[in-house]
């Protein structure tokens, strides 16, 4: 691996986003937007609620949490739909470049995407509506890291399934968060889904996340096997999406799709 | 002199459709070889193949020694290409493009590599100027100069003066001589302007259906083959190639 060649592609990132307010302002601008909702309607629940129940870390703290799953995801995907846009794969894969460096480099750049989204939020949510994450202690750390790796596995899935499918499958990836929200219960217990779903929702490591989340504001124990199982979930996706990614690659160097992109298929 | 590319039965096959077929060349130290034949004739895809972004159906790649298929980046580490179709990301500066592909390509002393090729390709006072802005012209310029960059061995050039003025493009044919004269790259060159093959390369390789059909010195090979030019060979190639087969 070069750290030269993967810096090539992290630098990119930074050369687009310095001349760009376009792409600035979506890194903090949208997720500003979902804190400020979502901390007024838990502050309305709060309103007229048991006084024993707080919706803020429950609620404003799990709508924060998803929303940086959401951002690293879209940190990898963004990075890669650069190329797409300016039609350059053939110029990148015409490199030296190995597939493991493009990657690295596009999860770096994920990883300062994201990392700006997070601090907006935070700065948002204890700001404003007294969310402390700090009451969760270090244990908030691996439950990040968790979502940071499942953000980052979804993401090479999601640009393999572009770079598979063509430019037009950009349109099926911006969804993907969404429609694995209701099955990770995010803001709520799997135990209320049907049996299907919740089976669907024990294979997402977002749900060991949201579960623990809720144990801790509970005030049970941290529930360390959801932790590991969560973790070991995160790392095998992150393995398969990256061989993924390399299977399509070399699928696309083969038909010659990769020279004939715009095409979407050889047929 | 030794080859700094050697292609040996090199086939490619789309579906039922012989895209090129069992193609053998090489190409020495020092040398220009042109890769002309009519639309559809293979050249994009043995060039793309040699890019490594195709991957051939059977055959070598030998890039300065190095097997294409089982080294990939060490072999491309010493190729750089220029192609009409593949211009340079429109939304980063001269620079910043120049910048990037001198790190993926892993040139030592960047700064300075790219202030020479500014200057080379006169290029200097775009500099700051994105990609996407200039004529076409001048985007061909920067993506010679992104070819230049790792003072490739092999330079792969996809009808690099396709889109300049002819002063211009009399300038870059004599960069592109002087590169290969120079004696440190090979180069692989396709065109549609007979004249400037006949002016530039040393050596030239009609491409139909495939199959390389004629290979030879630029000036002579029309003479050898009772035509008065390379164009009026071009013409003969295109249009009846079964008579040229089995030359």
């Amino acid at each position: 691996m070069s750290a030269k060649r993967t810096a090539a592609i992290v630098l990119r990132q930074l050369y687009l986003f310095r001349g760009s307010p376009a792409r600035i302002f979506p890194l903090f601008a949208w997720v500003a937007i979902d804190i400020v909702l979502w901390g007024f309607i838990t502050r309305y629940l709060n309103s007229f609620t048991s006084s024993r129940y707080n919706f803020v870390p429950a609620l404003l703290g799990a709508v924060l949490l998803w929303d940086f799953f959401t951002r690293v995801m879209q940190g990898v995907t963004m990075a890669f739909f650069e190329d797409v846009w300016s039609r350059n794969f053939l110029n990148v894969f015409a490199t030296p470049l190995l597939i493991s460096e493009y990657l690295t480099g596009l999860i770096l750049s994920s990883i300062w995407t994201s990392t700006i989204g997070l601090i907006v939020m935070l700065v948002l949510a204890q700001g404003f509506f007294g969310l402390s994450f700090l009451g969760y202690g270090l244990f908030l750390l691996p439950f990040l890291f968790l979502l940071f790796l499942c953000g980052i596995a979804l993401g090479i899935f999601a640009s393999a399934s572009v770079l598979r499918m063509g430019p037009a499958a950009e349109w099926l990836v911006w969804p993907i968060p969404a429609m694995l929200s209701p099955f990770a219960g995010v803001f709520y217990p799997l135990s209320i889904l049907p049996p299907w779903m919740q089976w669907i929702g024990r294979v997402l490591p977002p749900s060991y996340v949201f579960e623990g989340i809720r144990t801790i504001i509970a005030g049970r124990p941290v529930p360390r096997f959801d932790l590991l199982m969560g973790t070991s979930l995160a790392l095998l996706y992150l393995a398969l999406s990256c061989w993924f990614f390399s299977r399509v690659y070399h699928h696309v160097v083969r038909t010659g799709l990769i020279a004939r992109y715009s095409a979407e298929t050889l047929s | 002199m030794h080859d700094v590319l050697t292609v040996t039965n090199l086939r490619k096959l789309y579906g039922d459709t012989i895209a090129v077929d069992a193609i053998s060349f090489s190409v020495q130290l020092g040398e220009i070889v042109g890769l002309v034949g009519p639309n559809g004739a293979g050249k994009t895809t043995t060039i793309n193949t040699i890019l490594g972004v195709l991957q051939p159906t059977s055959g070598t790649i030998l890039i300065d020694g190095v097997d294409l298929s089982k080294h990939r980046s060490r072999a491309l580490q010493c190729t750089n290409f220029e192609a009409v179709y593949a211009p340079l990301p429109g939304n980063l500066t001269v620079v910043q493009n120049l910048r990037i592909f001198a790190m993926l390509y892993n040139v030592k002393n960047i700064s300075t590599r790219i202030e020479e090729l500014l200057q080379q390709f006169e290029l200097d006072r775009f500099r700051n100027t994105k990609c996407g802005v200039l004529s076409s012209g001048e985007q061909t310029r920067v993506s010679l100069a992104k070819a230049m960059l790792n003072s490739p061995k092999l330079l792969l050039l996809d009808e690099p003066t396709a889109s300049l003025d002819p002063a211009i493009a009399q300038e870059i044919r004599a960069k592109l001589r002087d590169f290969s004269s120079a004696g440190s790259g090979g180069v692989l060159w396709t065109s549609h302007n007979m004249h400037e093959v006949a002016e530039v390369c040393d050596r030239v390789l009609f491409l139909s259906h495939g199959k390389i059909l004629l290979e030879g010195n630029p000036k002579r090979l029309p003479r050898e083959h009772g035509k008065n030019s390379l164009e009026e060979l071009f013409l003969t190639v295109a249009r009846e190639p079964l008579t040229l087969e089995g030359h």
